[in-house]
This record gives structure tokens, C-alpha cells and sequence, in this order.
């Protein structure tokens, strides 16, 4: 097997971003079957339809996302495999177990990666990725190591919309000693109200910063988001101003997103805010300030006040304006 | 309880400017400051325990001798001793190097009960450090810590549960103490440097260890102890076309906002009671 591909569970299916994956996989080796996805839950595990084969780990242990425990059962998954490259996507999830099941392997891991392609020559693979905001690319690869790690970020690559499903599915047993929780408990996952599509799985985000003013401001730009279809977010500033969560912070200390479209209400636009939304499709930049840096760094920059054409453009959206 | 709190030395955010030809990100020129996200879990233990525990905080770095700075600003905050990794040979490390070489430290100047970090650095934005150490030291680990809860020993082993930060909520783990926690900005508003804590901090001496003090081979670490090598650097432009509407054209702009939302297939949500 060439690509080992870490599965991810969203709601009980296989998540958006492991289909990808496995899509990525089989292009860059060229043959679906050379590729797996592996999940790893209790048991016994559904075999839903991929576009590689499946590897499954089923053990009691495993009911709950652990990713120390993840990582273990990774690692001996791979040293049983024996995959010349391990992906996953660069999820919370993906990017707290590669990093273990790389320290265990003794091997490299790139993070975040935004293009892979094989290198036709020594078969390495080349890692694209953005540091620093995205205002560098680099391209990193593992010479004469292996296997070749990298979690990928979603949504970067482009996949094909339709594949033919594959049934092959393999129960993988590993030793007992893999199980070992090392005494830690996962109590479970809970979901936060304001958050229903995860703002890196976002098509749209409007976020908001202290040009606000106040805290209700987020009540409207919530009701501009609703209408589009996205996501809330916010700047540092008005993260620290105690106006919304910190997880809605978007930003070098924060979120690293690239929706679609990107819609920035009051926020000047510090280069750490930047770093964490330029790579966004379409950006619209609501300030006063016409020379704030957000409006050289937008597509689409109006000059005013948020309380102004904010409600303004969600009166003109409800009327249904501007639709062809 | 004997914390150890690694700390990365990056360029400082606030000051990298925006290339106005190119609209990419010109670090050159920016001071090295520590990296926010350590400081808010030094910050961070001054939540977790009340002033009765005895704690003792050791701030380390693996960086250039100019590293002593991002320390001296950890000790202003709260740490009471610091240390730095600093050897012609650990440059040029990749996660994986760096990670051995904390390790390293760890080891030698431990035993720790509790190892800190930030969930990434400001400057390469892997997050890969924290657990790769954690697995190189054979500890449990928890990765974008926002909440941590300490409970008293049960059978001599002390145990915290700490709440994570994902991308649609969160999760709770327990871990058994020694463990390592990489925690996320809201785990602690960040704290201010104390009178005391600067004193200190210009009094100390920053105790230094290069490889042969931990035991480290050159081969082991830096560029040569790294699996990963970039191959090729590229400053992509990504500069856009503005189109600006000032506030006497505001319906002009949002016509045209209108248009990009219908271009880009964005309607809005079916809203019976709207049409």
C-alpha cells in the first residue's frame, strides 16, 4: 500500500474532508486500490462506501476520540501497512494525532499542506505549504525517510465530484498493548450554540471587529450570516472586548479560514487578522476608514458605517435585491 | 508541583508589514518577541491554582543566545527560573528536531508534573511541537486546552480534566498528571509582566545548554536531525483589485455587493415571510 489516509467520523459517516482525501490519495497514486482509509472506532464499524478500500480498528477502547490513543493505533496501523505516506486532514482532530504518531514513527510530518504532488524521480512526496499567513509557500519533502507525513487542509485540493465507490474492506488486529490509555479519559464532545458550520468548513463568513462599537453588533452581522448561509467570526479586538467567544476569533492567534466569500464589518485589518483570511475567495470590507489596510486587502470595499449599511444590505437581501 | 513552560521566540506580528507591490507579509525588520499563545498558558496557571500551591515554573527556549529576551519576558510574567537550548547545531531544526531536543531538556531538568505550551506558533503555525514531545517523553497529552480543572490526588496520582477547543464545539478529556497541555488564548487573558516579576527578570541569570549538555549528538539535531527539508520558497502575490465605494456612493457599493453575492451563487436562506 502506497497512501494511508487517517479517517475521520462526522455524525456517524465518514467526514467530507477523509472523502477528499481518499480522492487525493487515488490521484496522486493513480490506482484507487493502492490507497486505504482507516477508521478507527469501537466496533463493529459500518463499511460505508470510499473511493479506496477500507482498513478498520475496532477495539472497546477506542468508542471515544482520543488522539494520544489514535495515534498509537496509527502508528502500529502503519508499521503493520507499511504505506509509503500517511495523510490526514488538517482538522483539529488530524493535526493533534499526526504529530504523536510521527514522534512514535520517528519520521517527518509536514502541517497544513495546500498542494502534493509525487516527485516522479525519488518518489518523494512534495508538500506545499503556506507559512506565515500564506505570504510564503514551501514546498518541503522528507528525503529517504519513511513514511512521509502530512496533514492537508480542507477544501485546498481539488477532487473529482463524482467516483466510483470501492467495497473492499479489511478489519485490521492489532496487539493488545496498542490499547493502552496511558490512564486518560475522553468524556465526550459537545457542540457550541453559533457555531453550526465549523468556520473551516465555512463557504461564507462575516465577521465583525471593533468598528462594531458594541456588542450588539454581532446580533446583526448573526442575521447577515444566517441570510448567506455562513458563519460569524470575529477579530482579536473584538474578541477581547468580550463581544463574542474566542472560538470565533479568526487570526494568527486564532482560526486560519478560506471561505468563499469573506465578509469583514468594522475590522481595520491587522496583519494578524490578514494572516488568517487572505487566502478567502471574494473579500468585502464594511469600515469607515477607507484607508484601513482591510480595504486594500478586499475585492469590495465600502466606505461607511456598519450600522448603516449593514442593516441596509440585509433589508435589500430579504426583499431578495440583486438576485438574477 | 514543578511546571515547565516551552516557550518559542518569533517575529513580532504586530510589526511584520504588508508589502504594498506583492501584499505579502515583510517579517524582516520585526522584533522577536515570545510567542503569544506560550504566554497565555504561563498566564493561564495563575487560574489553574490557588495561591496555596507551592509552584515552581521553569521557562524554557530552544533558540539563538537573542532568545533570552522572549525569557526574561517569562520571568517578568511569572516564571521563577529559565533556561536556554542554544547551540550553533539546533539551527535550521524542523518540529521533529526541535521536539527531540525539548525532550531533552525535559528529561534532563526535570521531573516535571505538568509541561505547557501553546497550541501553535504565531511564525510556522504547525502545532506539531507540543504532542510530538509529549509522545518522545512518554506522556499523555491534550491539544487546544481552554479549561483545565486540577483535582486533588486519588491513590498518589493527581488528575486534571481539561475542556478542548474544535471547530464546532469542544471535548473533555482526564488526564493523569505528568501530562502535557497545548492550550488555545482563551484558555487565560493574557497577564501583565509584575514589579517583582521585572526585577527578577533583569536579575536572573538565564542558565544555558547546548547539545553535549543534553546529550545530544550534533547529527541528532537542527537541519542534520530533521527528516524534512524545504526544498523550494515561493512569495506567491496575491493583490486584488479594489473596487471602493465612499459613503456618498453607498448604494452604487451595495448594488455591487449584491451583484458579487448573485455571481457567486449565494442566495439567500428561503425565508417564507420575507417575499
Amino acid at each position: 500500500m502506497r497512501i494511508l489516509v487517517l479517517g475521520e467520523f462526522h455524525r456517524g459517516a465518514p467526514a467530507t474532508s477523509t472523502i477528499e482525501l481518499a480522492l487525493v490519495a487515488a490521484r496522486l497514486t493513480g490506482d484507487p486500490l493502492d490507497c486505504a482509509v482507516l477508521l478507527i472506532g469501537a466496533g463493529p464499524l459500518a463499511s460505508p462506501p470510499l473511493p479506496v478500500p477500507l482498513v478498520t480498528v475496532e477495539h472497546p477502547s477506542c468508542a471515544r476520540f482520543e488522539a494520544g490513543l489514535h495515534a498509537r493505533v496509527l502508528a502500529a496501523a502503519v508499521r503493520e501497512l507499511d504505506p509509503a505516506i500517511v495523510l490526514a486532514a488538517a482538522t483539529s482532530a488530524g493535526r493533534s494525532v499526526l504529530p504523536a504518531a510521527a514522534a512514535s514513527l520517528r519520521c517527518g510530518l509536514t502541517a497544513d499542506c495546500t498542494g502534493l504532488s509525487l516527485d516522479p524521480l525519488t518518489g518523494d512526496l512534495l508538500q506545499v505549504r503556506p507559512a506565515f499567513g500564506g505570504s510564503v509557500m514551501a514546498t518541503i519533502a522528507s528525503p529517504g525517510s519513511r513514511p512521509q507525513l502530512a496533514t492537508v487542509r480542507p477544501r485546498s485540493l481539488p477532487v473529482p465530484a463524482t467516483w466510483r465507490p470501492v467495497t473492499a474492506c479489511r478489519r485490521l488486529t492489532l496487539p493488545e498493548s496498542t490499547f493502552d490509555t496511558l490512564g486518560v479519559t475522553a468524556l465526550g464532545a459537545f457542540s457550541s450554540p453559533g457555531l453550526d458550520h465549523a468556520l473551516e468548513s465555512a463557504d461564507v463568513i462575516v465577521a465583525g471587529g471593533r468598528g462594531l462599537r458594541r456588542a450588539a453588533g454581532f446580533g446583526m452581522l448573526s442575521e447577515l450570516a444566517h441570510l448567506l448561509n455562513g458563519s460569524v467570526a470575529a477579530s482579536r479586538s473584538a474578541v477581547e472586548a468580550g463581544w463574542i467567544g474566542h472560538e470565533h476569533q479568526v487570526g494568527l492567534s486564532g482560526r486560519v479560514v478560506s471561505p468563499r466569500l469573506y465578509v469583514a464589518v468594522g475590522i481595520s485589518g491587522a496583519v494578524q487578522h490578514l494572516a488568517g483570511m487572505r487566502t478567502s475567495g471574494t473579500v468585502v470590507a464594511i469600515n469607515r476608514d477607507p484607508r484601513a489596510p482591510i480595504m486594500q486587502a478586499a475585492d469590495l470595499a465600502l466606505v461607511g458605517d456598519a450600522w448603516v449599511l449593514v442593516p441596509n444590505l440585509i433589508e435589500r437581501l430579504r426583499r431578495g435585491g440583486g438576485l438574477t | 508541583m514543578r511546571v515547565a513552560v516551552l516557550i518559542k521566540q518569533v517575529p513580532d506580528t504586530d510589526q511584520v508589514r504588508m508589502d504594498e507591490v506583492t501584499g505579502t507579509l515583510v517579517r524582516e525588520g520585526a522584533a522577536a518577541v515570545p510567542n503569544l499563545l506560550d504566554l497565555h498558558a504561563l498566564s493561564a496557571l495563575a487560574g489553574w491554582f490557588s495561591e496555596n500551591t507551592q509552584l515552581s515554573v521553569t521557562a524554557i527556549s530552544m533558540g539563538p543566545p537573542a532568545a533570552v529576551r522572549a525569557l526574561r519576558e517569562a520571568l517578568a510574567m511569572g516564571a521563577h527560573e529559565a533556561v536556554l537550548l542554544s547551540d550553533r547545531a539546533f539551527a535550521g531544526a524542523d518540529t521533529w528536531a526541535t521536539a527531540l531536543t525539548l525532550a531533552a531538556a525535559l528529561r534532563l531538568l526535570g521531573p516535571f508534573d505538568l509541561v505547557l505550551c501553546g497550541e501553535k506558533a504565531t511564525d510556522g503555525e504547525t502545532g506539531q511541537v507540543g504532542p510530538e514531545a509529549a509522545v518522545l517523553l512518554g506522556l499523555p497529552f491534550a491539544t487546544r486546552v481552554r479549561q483545565a480543572e486540577f483535582e486533588p490526588a486519588i491513590d498518589g496520582t493527581r488528575v486534571v480534566t481539561v475542556t478542548r477547543e474544535l471547530e464546532d464545539g469542544g471535548d473533555r478529556v482526564r488526564l493523569p498528571l505528568p501530562c502535557l497541555l497545548t492550550v488555545t488564548a482563551a484558555a487565560c487573558p493574557l497577564g501583565l509582566p509584575t514589579l517583582d516579576g521585572k526585577k527578577r527578570a533583569r536579575r536572573a541569570t538565564i542558565r544555558q545548554l547546548d547539545a553535549a549538555a543534553l546529550g545530544l549528538a550534533p547529527v541528532e539535531v537542527g537541519l542534520a536531525g530533521s527528516p524534512t527539508r524545504v526544498v523550494r520558497v515561493e512569495r506567491p502575490v496575491l493583490r486584488r483589485q479594489t473596487r471602493q465605494y465612499a459613503p456618498g456612493d453607498a448604494e452604487a457599493g451595495l448594488d455591487d455587493l449584491l451583484d458579487t453575492l448573485a455571481r457567486l451563487g449565494l442566495r439567500p436562506s428561503d425565508d417564507p415571510g420575507a417575499r
